[in-house]
């Protein structure tokens, strides 16, 4: 069954994956007391959450694919967010956009400088960073918009509704809603799947759009080109890569600043597109969170995507979920979670594993029977605490760059 | 001689740049420098504005201190920030619970501080050393567990029933009782000098962070734990082969470090008598910085926290004077330490270099003498 998974293209396996997911949800939440599980506006916060977070994650695979850690992608995302803002404000939406990835950049340029030509640890140079970039950030407010924290309003680049399947208009026709229709059919779990593509066809920010389409991008650029594979080599074998003749410090300079770039992007989104300002501490760590789909994501493209989409699902359903019934009905998904983990550790006979999520996953359930609402802190920690697990089961099968973290000097092996 | 150069050169380029930068930060936005640098000087000249300092200080210090035990073998401790908030709540909800003669109650304030912090660093340790889970993405990710989730939530649970007093400043835990509060040791500063005015208060943590400053050098320096703990830093498989359990080392300099990070919030607790509902952020980060700034030294980590306080207290000033604006003095601290980071890097290597040529010429010296 896995040789058929493996043969299916990489399009159609995600497909498959989307389908079992709903499906999951679906069934959960025909026997819990909540619709929140496939609302169109759960599968809108999702995506709005999930853009930025994929953004910094995609910077920080650029960056890591050459072996360069890059903690630093919270300070840049901040560095993203105020350049975003500004130039939105002096010179409009798709400037704005454009001067944060600038602003981004910069962070990325310092990063680099420190880690590629000084060969400071990795660590120490990001988490100077982010020391940083909200320092300069309160002061550039604090001197132009005359209050550390916050600025006037921006302007953001406006939003697309798909022709046909979401109701969008071609030329000034309005196309039919056909997602709409289904959803307003009510059919069991086909109509749930309507209204969560709807939520994400529906009412799309350009840039988001842009960020989805990274990811085939992005994929193409690393795995088929030449760029890529010189890149790669810069994270995996750099002395192997300058046999070659290749400017490893040359590739790793473009890869960090890449890196900042695209968390810049994501900074200016949070600030354009979903504060309609800049505000301080608006990152809420989600550069953070972007490093964590990375690994999540096992450093592909697509992988990040997922792991960005996932933990935007928590949190934009956190969001909406004002009395606690779907992060209860939540519970339930998790405790199938484990038991699916459960299942694939045993037939691995790992038997502490199988155990491990047996009673994890045993005590969601019995959580979910006892309790008819969870706290707040259920939701609001469990994208990291996915990340825990995630690496706590399935670290050996992450294949991080093999020369990660390592100083790389000319001519040394 | 060449040594105490190399290593005297690098924080005194970072602070040359630092200031050019700054300078430079300053004019752009029409700000004179001068005027700036110099109300900072003469505000920090001020009895009163040195307590503030000190005071600041005071958990820089500890925090770093949390940091370097973890670098000294290696071991990122990102997560200082939640493991100090975590204690610190807890310790505030603990110590306005029990009523208990002075040292006692201090007592068990610091002390359920510190294990709540170290069990809470303990997990990352424990991620660690059983399923090989980095700790900078552990230590990360249990900071936004701590800060977003858990401490968010409990503050509600633990918000003390303000009846009908309600108002946003009595926000937080139940206050502690005068018997829990760490005395100041403004009695102390006299001594040596006049009265210290404006109500400012010298808080007792300072002492105890000295002596967390001085049980680090002694750990460190002159204990088989510090001995180990640096050969498993400097080279792990060597420690091992020479008989360092390295598991247990991880799981107790993590716990380790907590338990110090335990501390940082009792100079806040100690000032305000309760956890509020908007706690000092960020000074475990700060901490990180002013350890490497510091080198992981106790004596050069007490001169970072210093200064970094110097620079967050004494920037006070501008928003009165109106010289500049005083997040210049956040700027600072942010390119001191990026640029003494480098500045360090720089040094070791010349420092490599140069010892390498050393031996190079002395080998070549010997060779000459050995008859061939």
């Amino acid at each position: 069954m896995r040789d058929t998974l493996e043969r299916l293209p990489a399009w159609a396996r995600w497909a498959l994956y989307a389908a079992i997911g709903v499906f999951l949800l679906t069934a959960v939440q025909t026997i819990s007391d909540t619709e929140r599980l496939t609302q169109v506006a759960t599968a809108r916060e999702m995506l709005r959450f999930a853009v930025p977070i994929f953004l910094a994650g995609l910077g920080g695979l650029f960056s890591e694919r050459a072996g360069v850690v890059n903690i630093g992608l919270e300070g840049m995302l901040i560095l993203g967010m105020w350049f975003g803002a500004w130039g939105s404000i002096e010179y409009g939406a798709w400037w704005g956009l454009l001067i944060g990835v600038l602003g981004g950049m910069i962070g990325g340029l310092l990063h680099a400088i420190a880690t590629v030509t000084f060969q400071v640890d990795h660590i120490i140079s990001g988490v100077a960073i982010n020391i940083l970039a909200p320092a300069l950030a309160r002061y550039l407010s604090e001197e132009i918009w005359e209050s550390p924290t916050t600025s006037p309003r921006t302007s953001a680049v406006g939003d697309w509704d798909v022709p046909f399947l979401a109701g969008g208009t071609i030329f000034g026709w309005e196309s039919p809603d056909w997602l709409l229709s289904i959803a307003n059919q009510e059919w069991w779990y086909v109509s749930d799947v309507a209204q969560l593509s709807r939520g994400l066809l529906r009412g799309t920010s350009w840039v988001s759009i842009i960020a989805i389409a990274l990811v085939p991008l992005t994929a193409w650029l690393i795995w088929r080109t030449r760029f890529g594979l010189r890149l790669r080599i810069c994270g995996e074998k750099p002395s192997a890569g300058e046999a070659q003749g290749i400017n490893i410090i040359r590739y790793k300079y473009i890869a960090v600043i890449i890196s900042g770039g695209l968390a810049g992007l994501g900074g200016a989104f949070i600030s354009t597109e979903l504060s309609g300002l800049f505000q301080g501490g608006n990152s809420a760590g989600r550069g953070f969170i972007g490093l964590a789909a990375l690994i999540f994501g096992n450093w592909r493209p697509g992988g990040v995507l997922l792991g960005a989409l996932l933990f935007g699902y928590v949190f934009g359903l956190d969001l909406r979920d004002l009395d606690g019934t779907a992060s209860h009905a939540m519970l339930l998904v998790t405790a199938i979670a484990f038991a699916g983990v459960a299942a694939w550790a045993y037939t691995r006979r790992r038997t502490t594993d199988t155990i491990l999520a047996g009673v994890l996953g045993g005590g969601a359930l019995f959580w979910w029977f006892i309790a008819d609402t969870v706290p707040s802190w259920w939701s609001n920690t469990l994208p990291y605490v996915i990340v825990l697990l995630v690496l706590v089961f399935f670290s050996q099968r992450l294949r991080m760059p093999a020369a990660l973290g390592q100083p790389y000097r000319r001519g040394e092996t | 001689m060449r040594r105490l150069a190399f290593s005297l050169a690098a924080p005194l380029g970072a602070f040359v740049l630092t200031l050019i930068v700054s300078t430079i930060a300053l004019l752009a936005f029409g700000s004179s420098p001068t005027e700036a640098y110099g109300d900072m000087l003469s505000h920090a000249a001020k009895l009163e504005t040195q307590v503030d300092i000190l005071n600041r200080a005071t958990p820089f210090y500890l925090s770093a201190v949390a940091a370097a035990i973890g670098f000294r073998m290696n071991l990122f401790n990102i997560g200082v920030e939640g493991q100090y908030l975590m204690g610190f709540l807890f310790a505030a909800q603990v110590g306005s619970m029990v009523n208990l003669p002075q040292v006692l109650h201090i007592f068990v304030i610091m002390a359920t501080a510190m294990i709540v912090s170290s069990l809470y660093a303990g997990l990352a340790g424990i991620l660690k050393t059983t399923r090989g889970v980095n700790e900078v993405i552990s230590t990360i990710m249990l900071n936004s567990i701590a800060v977003g989730g858990l401490i968010a939530w409990l503050q509600q649970e633990w918000q003390a029933d303000l009846g009908e007093n309600f108002s946003s400043t009595a926000l937080g835990t139940n206050e502690i009782a005068e018997s829990g509060l760490l005395p100041t040791i403004n009695g102390i500063v006299e001594i040596f000098t006049r009265e210290v005015g404006q109500g400012k208060e010298l808080t007792g943590m300072f002492l105890i962070a000295i002596a967390v400053g001085v049980a680090y050098y002694v750990l460190l320096n002159r204990t088989r734990f510090g001995f180990d703990l640096r050969a498993s830093g400097i080279n792990p498989f060597a420690a091992r082969a020479g008989g360092v359990p390295p598991k247990r080392m991880v799981l107790a300099a993590m716990m380790l470090s907590g338990a110090v990070a335990g501390l940082i919030g009792m100079v806040e607790l100690a000032e305000r008598g309760k956890f509020p509902p908007d706690p000092i952020q960020g000074l475990g980060f700060a901490g990180i910085g002013v350890a490497l700034l510091g080198r992981n030294n106790p004596g050069g980590m007490a001169f970072a926290a210093i200064l970094f306080a110097f620079l967050d207290v004494s920037s006070g000033v501008l928003d009165s004077t109106g010289a500049a604006s005083r997040e210049i003095a956040t700027i600072m601290q942010g390119i001191v330490l990026l640029t003494a980071v480098i500045a360090y890097g720089v040094a070791n290597r010349l420092r490599e270099r140069d010892e390498a040529r050393e031996a190079a010429e002395a080998l070549s010296a010997n060779a000459e003498v050995v008859p061939a």
